[in-house]
């Protein structure tokens, strides 16, 4: 015990020091070793746009898995960030970042995650659908905690969440529960994160 | 004297990567899971691949987290591995008491096992290639049937886990020339995520709740084979950055 709070002093005395001079150097500050974005994957968006995931930083993001022949439960995952947007002020809808990344990535090219901001009528300002390489899906499903199996018909089997990261990528709040009535907890997590900037 | 120049010899040898030698070939074939899956008629087919003879150990990963620091326990990013990742470990570079270097490395996550089989030019095995490789016994390549070889298995899983493991490549070869499936450590396989348990389904008729896209279902074909239910149950209840004190990994490759 003294031992770990030896280390939290040293750290509580490096870590200043360390910084400042990134800082200097217009060098962004490391990233937490929490942080989802530790994960050096590159994706593709709906304008066929390359960018990385840790591109997402700097911004709170709610993130989920889907994909889009899905039938079922993704329609809901859609209506669960619309509902979360939906619940926020315009100031903080401003702070917000959604992006859906997608689990078949070799059907959902940028056409196809386009006909589901049509379709759906999404705020280009705010969402962004998108699919890693396919080696990479399951190490993103790996970090937002979402279990997944491709079906023979081409449909998968899936765990739905929608996971709300702050600027960093760290996870602030988790929620299963789908559909156009968020988890109460959740929207108040969201609130939170988007409360300032 | 000698025996340092023996050493020396040894060392290089040791901190080698796993080469062809540690990799046995298997054909593959049509194989009958005992996973049964709404969606999956028939046998799965499984591509010939290559798979380490025996589980990787700490002095192999020990190596690793010399050559790619960024895997130190000390440094790694916790997103990639929970707080008991190697802490068994005497150092973040240091092996110790608790973890002889012929013993099998336990107390590491998917990613990290992902990452150790990406250095060495491998991927882990697919949970249907690995279950292939472990239902042969030392003479037969599919000794499911054989009540005896499944007693055989199942006592293993009755011993605590709180014992010290042995050390890998004690127990006999399977007909493939694969070691330790049974009996050592519980294996971490490169698609543990699509384990989803039907009995996971908490909320069962409500739509809000609904745990899965989709059909597909996943239920156990051979209700006896108590071995395959627990690895599966056990799996299917891991997240990627989870360790345990009796789950480590080996690799595996296309055979092209």
């Amino acid at each position: 015990m003294k031992k770990l709070l030896c280390l939290f002093a040293a750290l509580a005395l490096c870590t200043p020091m360390l910084s400042a001079p990134a800082a200097a150097a217009g060098k962004p500050a490391p990233l937490p070793r929490d942080s989802v974005y530790q994960l050096p994957v590159q994706l593709i968006d709906q304008d066929g746009k390359r960018f990385a995931w840790a591109s997402r930083r700097g911004k709170v993001q709610l993130v989920a898995m889907f994909y889009t022949s899905c039938q079922y439960i993704c329609p809901l995952i859609v209506d669960s960030g619309k509902a979360v947007e939906k619940d926020l002020v315009p100031a903080e809808r401003e702070r917000l970042g959604i992006l859906l990344v997608s689990m078949d990535p070799k059907r959902d090219n940028p056409a196809a995650l386009m006909s589901i901001i049509d379709k759906r009528k999404l705020d280009r300002a705010r969402w962004t659908l998108a699919s890693p390489a396919p080696a990479d899906v399951r190490e993103i499903a790996g970090v937002l905690g979402i279990r997944y199996r491709a079906l023979a018909d081409g449909e998968f089997n899936h765990t739905s969440a929608l996971v709300l990261l702050d600027g960093d990528g760290r996870i602030l709040a988790r929620t299963e529960q789908m559909g156009s009535r968020p988890d109460p907890e959740f929207i108040a997590a969201v609130h939170r994160a988007t409360a300032r900037p | 004297m000698r025996r340092l120049a023996a050493l020396l010899l040894l060392v290089p040898l040791a901190g080698l990567a796993a080469g062809a030698a540690d990799y046995a070939q298997l054909p593959g074939g049509k194989f009958r899971t005992a996973l049964k899956y709404e969606d999956r008629k028939g046998d799965a087919r499984i591509a010939p691949f290559a798979l380490m003879r025996k589980p990787v150990t700490n002095a192999q990963f020990l190596a690793f987290v010399q050559a790619h620091p960024q895997w130190r326990r000390d440094r790694v990013a916790r997103v990639f591995a929970e707080p008991r990742y190697l802490s068994h470990w005497a150092g973040a570079d240091a092996l110790g008491a608790r973890a002889l270097p012929q013993q099998p490395v336990v107390q590491v996550s998917w990613f990290a096992a992902q990452a150790y089989c990406e250095s060495q030019g491998a991927r882990l095995p697919s949970w249907d290639e690995w279950e292939y490789a472990a239902a042969a016994d030392e003479t037969r390549r599919d000794a499911r049937r054989d009540p005896a070889w499944r007693e055989r298995i199942l006592r293993w899983y009755s011993h605590p886990s709180s014992q010290a493991l042995a050390r890998t490549g004690l127990q006999a070869p399977n007909a493939y020339g694969v070691q330790d499936l049974h009996g050592l450590v519980w294996e971490w396989t490169e698609d543990f995520s699509s384990l989803l348990v039907a009995a996971d389904n908490r909320n069962q008729g409500d739509a809000d709740n609904a745990k899965f896209c989709g059909a597909g279902a996943l239920s156990m074909d051979d209700r006896d084979n108590y071995a395959v239910l627990m690895r599966v149950a056990m799996l299917s209840s891991l997240d990627a950055e989870d360790t345990t004190v009796n789950l480590g990994f080996r690799c595996a490759k296309d055979l092209k």
